[in-house]
């Protein structure tokens, strides 16, 4: 019982990824009928919008000590960050602590940009090519992103913490009335969970219940009926891509703190965030959100030593064979409709 | 002559004196010249062009012909070369069962691959594949390990049992891939004047295969199965309303295809005795894709000349840096010469992916036939011939 709930929550961190990459997946897909090859990419991006904050709030100026000396015989130099500088000491280590939550702030209108410049620049040219061209062509954006990323942070991981308050681990299992000590949770992966529930929140509610998402939907269901009514159409379908885009970001902003960025932290989350949204069924969002969940705690599962002796290796296929399971059985996927990508 | 004729005929011969004139084809600029960096008249550079084009040809029979993006197609040549790896440690050091069993693997892989993928099309086939391929890449690194050596790679040994062969050398080394005796990695050097020639055996053994596949795949494009595979790619539903079942052509091409990545991977491995995993990744898949694409998909010649243009490229532009650019540039003004040399350095060195991938973009976008539609067009520039006239042209043809 206790390791069957473990695995749900170690699952849930990774299927919310998922999830969220597949959600801004399936948006793009269901309004523009785009296949975005560059979606990893724009996760990536926001992981690194984190990087990029903490790394501007920790510019420190250097100072050097009157008296110590390090063990080289020069004076100690202290660092002394500028946001400590100008804001008290106090105030300024608390943004520094809070520097990934604060990174979404600062990701959001950034990601909007880059997802509006996309489509506008590159992915609205491909339209009406067939969809063997629109993934050849946003593969190569998304090396060309990566690489870009990779010239300017280097290769290597870096680590952006989460807060203070976050770090530790909260024991679920003595909440629930188990031993305590058996089922333990880290704080931020909770942290990551709600928030992506609420943003998956926000934008089924913000697809359901306003008047642009109602339009938005209309196109989706019948473009072209919404564009002889007068709509311009086309308008709302390049926000949703900065809205998709915007999706990937958060997603990554959060993530960066469970898992160090790196530059192909994209790539490695696009291959399976595809593999979910096509077990989802292409189109579908619900079916992508439920795929994502899905897919991620049967990971965890998979990674179960118990299981993992009965079957080796099968922690590091089981999306893959679920995947082809999947589609052999039910070929629009778990949710798919009909007449979504069929040709 | 072989059964074919006209203009492959010519194109064969074409690729035919390539290949064989290679080492001096690619060796134009005298050693001591500072051109000379420019040269990749050397058997490893011209074995990857080769073995490459080999690859690339064959994923040009599925993707050129039908019309099914396989993303997964790396993993044929992963596995071709972990299967001639095998023979060269238990059976001997000739080359030939190498290739012969790193040949079958691979389309026996493909065949249980392509029955299952080629249920579906479109996206679905591509992701499929691309599931293929990452369990094969995720098993060779974990589980598999007893075959494949994880990370590390599977490399040669001194107590490999080799039935057929010494596992020690005379000189108390691994023994090294030959053809009955002729060694792959003997290159003799001709001299002359200020520029010297190199021919490897390895690379003629690759040459020679490459024709061979070349000349395969214009039979398949020139046979009633071309014809058929191109149907598929014009109009699968269409022809399924015929009353013909697709799946067993599909499944043919999707194999053969495979098979010639088995190929490409067991001359990998008879060159360079050694397969890691890496050769399987995706990122590996979809660089035989941009070959493909760069050099014209559906054409016989474009996949050969796409692999050959990005291996070359890769070469060079990894062997630029900063130095240089700055001897290149030398002769602007200081800050002009910073900038250049800044702007510049994103796109050579280690920044040769970054470049790949813009050129991947231009290509997809303006020019979707690969560097192939780019000749032709620039042929009828040269010709002085539009488009109209040619349209004419072909107008005025008696139609039948």
């Amino acid at each position: 019982m206790e390791a069957i709930l473990l695995q749900v929550l170690n699952g849930l961190d990774k299927g919310s990824a998922y999830a969220l990459i597949a959600l801004g997946l399936t948006l793009i897909f269901g309004t523009l009928g785009v296949v975005n090859f560059a979606h990893g990419a724009l996760f990536m991006i926001g992981a690194f919008c984190a990087v990029t904050v903490q790394k501007v709030l920790t510019l420190s100026k250097i100072t050097l000590d009157p008296v110590k000396t390090d063990f080289l015989g020069n004076p100690l130099q202290i660092k002394t960050p500028y946001v400590e500088g100008w804001f008290g000491p106090e105030f300024g280590a608390a943004l520094i602590d809070w520097s990934v939550p604060l990174a979404i702030l600062f990701a959001i209108p950034i990601m909007l940009v880059i997802g509006v410049v996309m489509e506008r620049g590159l992915i609205k040219h491909f339209y009406r090519r067939p969809h063997a061209d629109q993934i050849l062509v946003t593969f190569g954006l998304a090396i060309v992103l990566q690489e870009l990323i990779k010239h300017y942070f280097g290769a290597n991981q870096i680590a952006t913490p989460a807060p203070d308050v976050f770090r530790g681990s909260f024991d679920f299992g003595a909440m629930m009335g188990m031993d305590p000590n058996v089922v333990i949770y880290p704080y931020w992966r909770l942290v990551y969970f709600a928030f992506a529930a609420v943003i998956i929140g926000a934008v089924f509610a913000f697809l359901q219940f306003t008047t642009f998402g109602m339009v938005v939907r209309a196109g989706m269901a019948d473009r072209e009926t919404v564009g002889l009514l007068g709509i311009n159409i086309d308008k709302r379908f390049t926000i949703m891509f900065g809205l998709a885009a915007a999706v990937a970001g958060m997603a990554g902003v959060m993530y960066a703190p469970i898992n160090s960025p790196n530059y192909h932290i994209g790539m490695d989350f696009l291959v399976l965030s595809f593999v979910v949204v096509v077990v989802g069924g292409m189109g579908s969002l619900p079916g992508a959100v439920l795929a994502g969940f899905l897919l991620g705690i049967l990971e965890s599962f998979a990674s179960m030593n118990e299981i993992k002796s009965l079957i080796p290796g099968i922690d590091q296929i089981i999306i893959y064979l679920a995947a082809i399971i999947i589609l052999l059985t039910r070929p629009r996927g778990l949710m798919g409709r009909k007449g979504v990508m069929e040709d | 002559m072989l059964g074919i004729k006209g203009k492959d005929l010519t194109l064969l011969c074409v690729v035919a004196v390539l290949a064989l004139c290679a080492p001096f084809i690619l060796n134009p600029f005298p050693q001591s010249s500072a051109m000379a960096q420019f040269n990749a008249g050397y058997p490893d550079l011209m074995q990857r062009f080769v073995i490459f084009g080999i690859f690339a040809v064959g994923f040009n029979i599925l993707f050129g012909l039908t019309g099914y993006l396989s993303f997964g197609h790396a993993a044929f040549l992963g596995v071709g070369s972990y299967s001639a790896v095998w023979m060269f440690k238990l059976l001997s050091m000739n080359v030939i069962p190498a290739i012969i069993l790193s040949v079958i693997v691979a389309g026996l892989f493909a065949l249980v691959i392509g029955f299952v993928s080629l249920r579906r099309s479109g996206i679905y086939f591509s992701i499929l594949t691309l599931a293929f391929a990452q369990m094969s890449f995720n098993l060779a690194y974990s589980v598999l390990t007893p075959i494949t050596n994880g990370e590390t790679g599977l490399q040669l040994s001194l107590d490999d049992p080799r039935i057929f062969g010494t596992s020690v050398s005379d000189t108390g080394g691994i023994p090294v891939t030959s053809l009955f005796g002729m060694e792959m990695r003997e290159t003799s050097t001709l001299s002359l004047g200020d520029w010297s020639f190199q021919f490897s055996n390895g690379y003629y053994l690759c040459a020679v295969l490459l024709l061979v596949s070349f000349y395969i795949s214009i039979r398949i494009f020139r046979s009633p199965f071309g014809l058929m595979l191109r149907a598929v790619k014009s109009n699968q539903t269409r022809l399924n309303y015929t009353g013909l079942n697709t799946r067993p052509y599909t499944l043919a091409a999707f194999v053969i295809s495979g098979m010639y990545a088995g190929l490409a991977g067991g001359l990998l491995a008879s060159m360079d005795p050694l397969a890691g995993a890496e050769r399987m990744q995706w990122t590996a898949s979809g660089e035989v894709v941009l070959m493909t694409i760069l050099g014209g998909a559906g054409t016989l010649i474009g996949p050969v000349l796409g692999a050959g243009f990005i291996k070359y490229f890769e070469n060079i532009f990894s062997k630029i840096n900063d130095n240089v650019l700055h001897q290149w540039f030398g002769g602007l003004p200081e800050g002009l010469e910073n900038a250049v040399v800044w702007f510049t350095e994103h796109f050579v060195g280690s920044g040769w992916n970054l470049t790949l991938g813009l050129l991947f973009m231009l290509v997809v976008t303006f020019l979707p036939g690969g560097l192939v539609e780019g000749g032709t067009r620039i042929g009828r520039l040269i010709r002085g011939k539009s488009k109209r006239a040619e349209k004419k042209a072909a107008q005025s043809k008696p139609a039948e």
